[in-house]
């Protein structure tokens, strides 16, 4: 909010990029290659300052272009049509596929929610001596799967290598440290963006050195803010979202970026993907990068039917599976991150452009829920809607809605990233059904080019007595969050424990707290003079929610228990994933789609290059 | 009406705070490990000159400043996206190493040349800026070098306060044993001023200042010269990190004279 008195400041510019991940990326290289002769005369001329090139500006809320987080392999389709010449070894961390691996994880701590059919098919791999150190490998990956001829990277060292390049080329501005609070609509046209204020005090009131957000004016937004992004969400607020879609779908990614020990026998290039453990719900990952490191991961989904579910707790369970335990024994911790992931993917797509607007990226639904990919589709779509505004400015043609859906979406819609995303729409649903029939119709979609697949609908999440009631007592259960409540903590290490799950052996290099992954891993922090960007709307609904989900699943710890039973945000150790809207378990009276937790854009958050 | 100046801040980049360090010694001597894949920020010590150095040119109109910076090209731009949205400056940028293990020596000749090559120097009105430590290079010898080198005997260090006077004077305020400060008048520039702390806060993100700071920064960044650093006559017998003592506790709303006992009490056990 800004105070009275002190007006805004306004820029104008011919277009406005919000948020600096792969999607812009793809758009800002395709597009900054053609703003300028090879005589360095402006190809394309402003309009908003005329006689010089194109204004170009993209704002990134995180303070370095390098600190997006992702488990990346990729096929790289998109990303080679563009960077034709790319050399891997030029970008720190990057490693041609070499190898696949797809491995059910069996049970060694026997405190995994195992449906009676898994533990049957468990018995029977046990019996028959059908694993090795606790995992099957099965025998061929699915080619809706494979990586061949892709890429493993680190998202942070390819954003660097390609935002140094933009930056180098001078052709478009990326800044960094700038969150975008909002677009500017009017008469329903998007016309630029407003950015954040700075120098407020937690709840945005002005304080010493107090300095509106500017407006940014633009003929053309470019929205690619990511699935959780206070731009992309606030127009899908405004405009709705296409008949039949959605997006209640979601995932948490958490990983960790470990130097290997110097005994290990991993070639770089290998990729290993992980089902069955710590929960049979939750997807495993280590990918091998050049010099000794892994990336090492794990995705809890929104379809993860507990109301304790976490993260960071399953990830150490993760890393200490026998399987991948042989491989991290020693290793040592360099970065950690976690991200949401849109998990709806094609049928999450919202209306992809309108008048003065489009989107890319994960915020516009190019995610690949049944071949794990998403980067690359982001890339490709932003690289689309580059080629697409190119030619519709090399044409005098305006950036309407209509122009917009002739090239950018007529593109998208022609090309492998709509074709894949079609086969992939309906691959998930049975996990809804559970993890066998979830499995199976993933197989289905994959096989059937989507034409087959298992129905399922997401379910409400069980209350917390209801799913400990074969476990723990009611009153054992009132007493145990109570008593974490008490002490400020969350509580599902204590009922994670209770049920069965072995105690951490903390060894103060990859097995550390929490807080220690947030320091030495994340390097988390947070400028001063922003504004808080998580709130709960109404303490009240919080104060009556029994789960608190948001606490539990909150990747920093940024949440806790809080007086009177209303959680507590410390901005300081938000590393900005977003986890905490889709797991809010309150839904407005007058808005049941969405819960009681406001999440804007914010500043700050991990300071790592290397997730 | 004061007199304008000219101020070159002498600055480089520095690991972000928090980033695991760790010393490696190849053929070119020691080195850290994955230097360039680690996020890189303004030395916290140039910051604070860079940003008194702007306050000052706002207070004398027509005062120009610049920020003279060894370091690697391509950390360099990214650290300017940042740096460029705080102040108005112009770059002179030098494309050479920044890590902590080049001669103070070579870096302060470097400096000095720089400067001394800036189109339109009046050494009348010249102040030289710097941090009077750095984040990564603890020698605190290679500004005062920077300042012999230019022929400049003025020298103050700690400097927490800088004000102008009406006669072209200045007073400072310098940091001396025992939480105090010694006040000295300087003449006139020229003067080189090492920065402690000083006493303005980071100035807030600024879009327009950014974009102004570009049209002049990008090109600078192009004509950086490559500016090798031979290490002449130096060698390194050891290098070690300071010994990690982890004792992680986060505290909110502890009353400082509270921590400070505690830090106290915790440093008389070792």
């Amino acid at each position: 909010m800004s105070q009275p008195g002190i007006q805004r400041q306004t820029m104008d510019v011919d277009i406005v990029c919000v948020g600096f991940g792969p999607a812009t990326a793809g758009f800002l290289t395709t597009l900054s290659r053609s703003l300028v002769n090879p005589d360095g005369t402006p190809a394309l001329e402003s309009l908003a300052s005329p006689g010089l090139p194109l204004q170009v500006m993209c704002y990134e809320r995180a303070d370095d272009i390098a600190f997006g987080v992702s488990g990346v392999v990729t096929r790289a389709r998109g990303i080679r049509a563009s960077l034709p010449h790319l050399d891997p070894a030029k970008i720190p961390m990057a490693a041609p596929v070499s190898q696949e691996k797809v491995v059910y994880l069996l049970d060694p701590a026997g405190a995994s929610r195992r449906s009676p059919m898994l533990r049957l098919a468990d018995r029977i791999v046990r019996a028959f001596g059908l694993h090795r150190h606790h995992g099957v490998e099965l025998p061929y990956t699915p080619a809706f799967l494979h990586k061949h001829g892709g890429l493993v990277m680190s998202l942070g060292q390819f954003m660097q290598f390609v935002g140094s390049e933009l930056m180098a080329s001078g052709a478009v501005q990326i800044w960094p440290g700038m969150p975008v609070e909002r677009a500017i609509v009017e008469d329903e046209r998007v016309c630029g963006v407003c950015l954040s204020d700075q120098g407020v005090d937690r709840e945005g009131n002005p304080e010493a050195g107090f300095m509106p957000g500017m407006d940014v004016r633009a003929a053309l937004t470019v929205v690619g803010d990511g699935p959780v992004g206070a731009v992309g969400r606030q127009l899908d607020g405004q405009f709705g979202l296409p008949e039949g879609h959605h997006q209640r779908e979601w995932a948490v990614g958490m990983k960790m970026v470990v130097d290997l020990p110097s005994s290990t026998n991993l070639e770089p290039g290998a990729v290993f993907h992980t089902f069955g453990y710590p929960e049979p719900e939750i997807f495993g990952f280590l990918y091998v990068h050049p010099e000794r490191v892994a990336t090492v991961g794990i995705f809890v989904p929104s379809w993860f039917h507990s109301p304790m579910r976490t993260s960071y707790r399953y990830l150490q369970h993760f890393m200490l599976h026998p399987y991948l335990w042989r491989y991290l024994q020693g290793a040592k911790l360099r970065s950690w991150g976690a991200k949401s992931l849109q998990e709806s993917g094609r049928r999450g797509e919202p209306f992809l452009v309108g008048d003065g607007y489009a989107r890319i990226g994960e915020c516009s639904g190019s995610t690949n829920v049944l071949t794990g990919s998403g980067v690359d589709e982001a890339w490709t779509t932003g690289s689309q809607l580059a080629a697409a505004v190119l030619e519709l400015l090399q044409q005098g043609r305006p950036l309407t809605k209509e122009n917009l859906e002739q090239t950018y979406v007529a593109r998208r819609r022609a090309s492998w990233v709509e074709r894949e995303g079609r086969v992939a729409e309906k691959a998930r649903d049975g996990f809804h059904r559970g993890v066998i029939p979830g499995l199976i119709g993933m197989a289905l979609a994959g096989f059937t080019n989507g034409r087959r697949s298992i129905g399922g609908e997401p379910r409400l999440l069980p209350d917390l007595k209801e799913y400990y009631r074969r476990k723990i007592q009611p009153a054992e259960l009132d007493h145990i969050l109570e008593a974490c409540r008490s002490k400020g903590v969350s509580c599902h290490n204590a009922l994670m424990e209770r049920c069965g799950w072995p105690a951490i052996p903390y060894d103060g290099q990859l097995l550390v707290s929490h807080q220690d992954a947030l320091l030495i891993g994340g390097k988390v922090q947070a400028p001063p003079g922003f504004a808080d960007h998580v709130r709960f709307l109404y303490p009240d609904f919080c104060e009556r929610c029994a789960a608190k989900m948001c606490i539990e699943m909150c990747s920093g710890q940024a949440i806790t228990p809080g007086p009177g039973g209303i959680p507590v945000f410390d901005r300081e150790k938000c590393v900005h994933c977003g986890a905490c809207l889709w797991n809010c378990g309150t839904s407005l009276d007058d808005d049941p789609q969405h819960g009681n937790i406001s999440f804007t854009a914010g500043a700050g958050g991990l300071h790592s290059t290397e997730n | 009406m004061s007199t304008p100046l000219q101020i070159a801040v002498c600055g480089s980049i520095v690991p972000d705070p928090l980033q695991t360090l760790e010393p490696v010694t190849g053929p070119g001597g020691p080195s850290l490990k994955n230097e360039m894949m680690l996020p890189a920020v303004l030395d916290p010590w140039a910051a604070h000159a860079l940003f008194e150095a702007a306050h000052l040119a706002q207070t004398a109109p027509g005062s120009q400043v610049w920020l003279v910076s060894l370091g690697p090209k391509a950390k360099l731009q990214q650290v300017m996206m940042t740096v460029a949205q705080k102040v108005p400056f112009e770059l002179v940028a030098l494309d050479g190493p920044a890590s902590g293990f080049t001669d103070s020596f070579e870096t302060a000749a470097a400096l000095a040349a720089a400067i001394a090559a800036i189109p339109g120097l009046d050494r009348a009105r010249l102040l030289v800026f710097g941090g009077w430590e750095s984040a990564s290079r603890g020698a605190g010898s290679t500004l005062q070098m920077v300042g012999e080198r230019l022929g400049i005997t003025e020298q103050f260090q700690g400097v927490d306060q800088l004000a102008l006077t009406g006669d072209g004077s200045f007073e400072i305020l310098e940091r001396i044993e025992g939480g105090r400060h010694q006040v000295s008048v300087c003449a006139a520039p020229p003067a080189v001023l090492g920065w402690a702390t000083g006493r303005l806060p980071e100035p807030r993100n600024n879009p327009q200042i950014g974009m102004a700071n570009m049209r002049a920064i990008m090109p600078a960044l192009q004509r950086a010269k490559a500016t090798p650093m031979a290490n002449t006559g130096l060698s390194f017998a050891s290098v070690s990190l300071p010994r990690q003592q982890r004792e992680t506790r986060i505290v909110k709303d502890m009353p400082a004279e509270e921590i400070a006992r505690e830090i106290v009490a915790w440093i008389a056990e070792e």
